[in-house]
């Protein structure tokens, strides 16, 4: 039997519908409808000129199974997380245990190295471009030359290309892993800590046998991020390289982007989406199950 | 042991060095070619600019309409910043302290919105916004940010901010005749002003650097917000204005760094946050 309510519940019921009304709209509106759009267009052959041209049923997921350059995209897109992931990773830990433990010098590090992370990635993109440049004309070739060695024409050549906007990437975005790290650090439970000490642990087992496992779940949730953040990648690959040379840095994002508005394949372009869907979603599973462990071990 | 820890330390303040020049020199080197002759560029960099050519951001005006520019991203940031704070806050109230049937399913499925990266939605997006006339006005760059991830993002946080007021707080107000939207906006407002603040700062943020979304729904040049302006410094036979690209990105750079040099703490707390949502 349903529960009678009172006056004074009814009133603040329909307030809280009211509070949400605005938001739950847009969401519909801007969230979920495009997101089952997707999943329509893919099954049918539409194009940005000319509109919808009927149903086409499986076309566009035959033609994306046999696309090679589908497949291109998709190896660079995790060669590019690959690339990204770990040197991020390793480097924002390595920073911030190193840096944790001493207190002068640390507060510069964290201003400056924050500063690409509210630059927009255009901004950095951009100035990346010319430093990157080839011969002796860009910055980082001339200060190679100083060290005799001949860098290559690296937004231009197949593999350097891929290589450039990864580092750019990583810089970019190294800062907040850097301050979350910070955080964690900070956190770890001095008395552990002081317990391995005294069991006379040496530095390497002491980082290997508690700071790391402790630090396991906080690396876990920012690599997810970091992955999650790889897949999206765009800005930094079109304004660099524009998905060259030879189609090389050419990512998912920049595929949708160009089927859909250089190509106007818009079916085969959701379609494309549709995977890139797919995979961001098993991702947040993942880390939505971590997080549900992480703050399991912190009870 | 004395040595050992001066080497120690000399390491220590090279690391701290490389990484002050690493993070630095790139808007170093931004600052400086903005007031360079185009063909002063590459070559040996220097550490200022050889013919402080200040002209060159005067000319960043007249080459495109770079003031609108600027203007169309202040008004768009403002806005979306606005509504996004205001339709979060008061979702984010009510998900958090209003009881009503449904509750926790809706707003497990406003978390969808969440993970769900714009490119992943912007085909469609693009035909909705064509069919209600959106397309080349700022109107889609606006309703991104109140609506989509970010908008979620603040209900998330700032219901979990809500959650955190004490109950007291509510009761007294409502033994003293407040209805819930007086409570709301007499109480529970004020009182989040840190918290507001800082899904405002990441909100501003977001929308001031955002690229994919005007490069999709905006055509025209002179509706053009900062990042695509500044990817569309080309001559008219479409070779880059390297100089006045510079000096363009470093005057929309300027206002953020600035921003950011004064609320540091705040900026970098918050973005810290929404990392690990």
């Amino acid at each position: 039997m349903p529960r009678k309510y009172s006056k004074l519940e009814r009133g603040e019921a329909l307030t809280g519908y009211l509070f949400i009304l605005p938001q739950m709209i847009g969401f519909l509106i801007l969230v979920l409808v495009p997101l089952i759009m997707i999943f329509v267009y893919s099954f049918e052959s539409r194009n940005l000129l000319f509109g919808n041209m009927g149903f086409s049923g499986l076309d566009n997921y035959q033609k994306l199974v046999s696309d090679d350059l589908f497949f291109t995209t998709l190896k660079n897109t995790i060669v590019f997380s690959l690339g990204v992931v770990p040197l991020n990773l390793v480097l924002s830990l390595a920073l911030a245990l190193y840096l944790g433990a001493n207190a002068s010098g640390t507060k510069i590090v964290r201003s400056v190295i924050f500063l690409p992370v509210i630059t927009s990635g255009v901004a950095w993109a951009i100035v990346f471009k010319y430093l990157f440049q080839g011969g002796t004309a860009g910055p980082i070739n001339y200060m190679l030359s100083f060290f005799g060695i001949e860098g290559p024409n690296w937004l231009h050549e197949k593999g350097w290309a891929m290589l450039s906007v990864i580092l750019t990437r990583v810089l970019k975005n190294l800062g907040m892993n850097v301050l979350i790290f910070m955080g964690a650090v900070m956190n770890l439970p001095q008395d552990v800590l002081e317990a391995g000490r005294i069991d006379g642990a040496n530095k390497p087992l002491l980082f290997f046998k508690i700071k790391l496992p402790l630090l396991m779940p906080s690396i876990l949730m920012v690599m997810i991020v970091t992955v999650i953040g790889s897949m999206r990648v765009f800005d930094t690959i079109k304004l660099m390289t524009d998905g060259g040379p030879e189609g090389s840095t050419m990512v998912l994002v920049y595929y949708i982007y160009h089927q859909a508005f250089k190509t106007f394949n818009i079916g085969y372009a959701a379609t494309i989406s549709v995977v890139l869907f797919i995979i961001v979603l098993i991702l947040t599973i993942i880390q939505w199950s971590l997080r549900r462990r992480a703050s399991f071990y912190e009870d | 042991m004395k040595t050992n820890k001066l080497i120690y330390n000399i390491v220590y303040y090279i690391v701290i060095a490389l990484i002050v020049v690493v993070f630095v020199y790139p808007f170093w080197w931004m600052a400086t070619n903005s007031l360079n002759n185009i063909n002063e560029i590459f070559g040996r960099p220097t550490l200022l600019p050889k013919s402080w050519m200040w002209s060159n951001y005067v000319e960043i005006f007249q080459v495109q309409p770079f003031a609108r520019q600027y203007m169309n991203t202040i008004a768009v940031a403002l806005l979306g910043t606005l509504g996004n704070v205001l339709i979060a806050s008061l979702s984010g109230y009510a998900f958090a302290r209003l009881r009503f049937p449904g509750r926790s399913a809706l707003f497990i499925l406003l978390l969808t919105a969440l993970m769900m990266p714009i490119e992943v939605t912007i085909v469609p997006m693009y035909f909705m916004m064509n069919d209600i006339g959106a397309n080349d006005t700022l109107v889609p760059l606006i309703l991104i940010p109140i609506f989509c991830s970010q908008g979620a993002f603040s209900a998330f946080m700032l219901r979990q901010h809500f959650i955190t007021v004490p109950k007291e707080l509510e009761e007294a107000a409502r033994l003293d005749g407040l209805r819930p939207t007086g409570i709301f906006f007499r109480i529970m407002l004020p009182i989040s002003v840190p918290v507001l603040s800082s899904a405002a700062i990441l909100a501003f943020l977001s929308v001031w650097n955002m690229y994919l979304e005007p490069l999709i729904f905006v055509s025209s040049v002179e509706k053009y917000t900062l990042p695509l302006a500044l990817s569309n410094f080309n001559d008219t036979y479409g070779l880059p204005q390297w100089n006045l690209q510079m000096a363009a990105t470093t005057l929309s750079v300027i206002p953020v760094m600035v921003f950011y040099l004064i609320f540091q703490n705040k900026i970098s707390n918050a973005m810290v946050t929404s990392g690990m949502k």
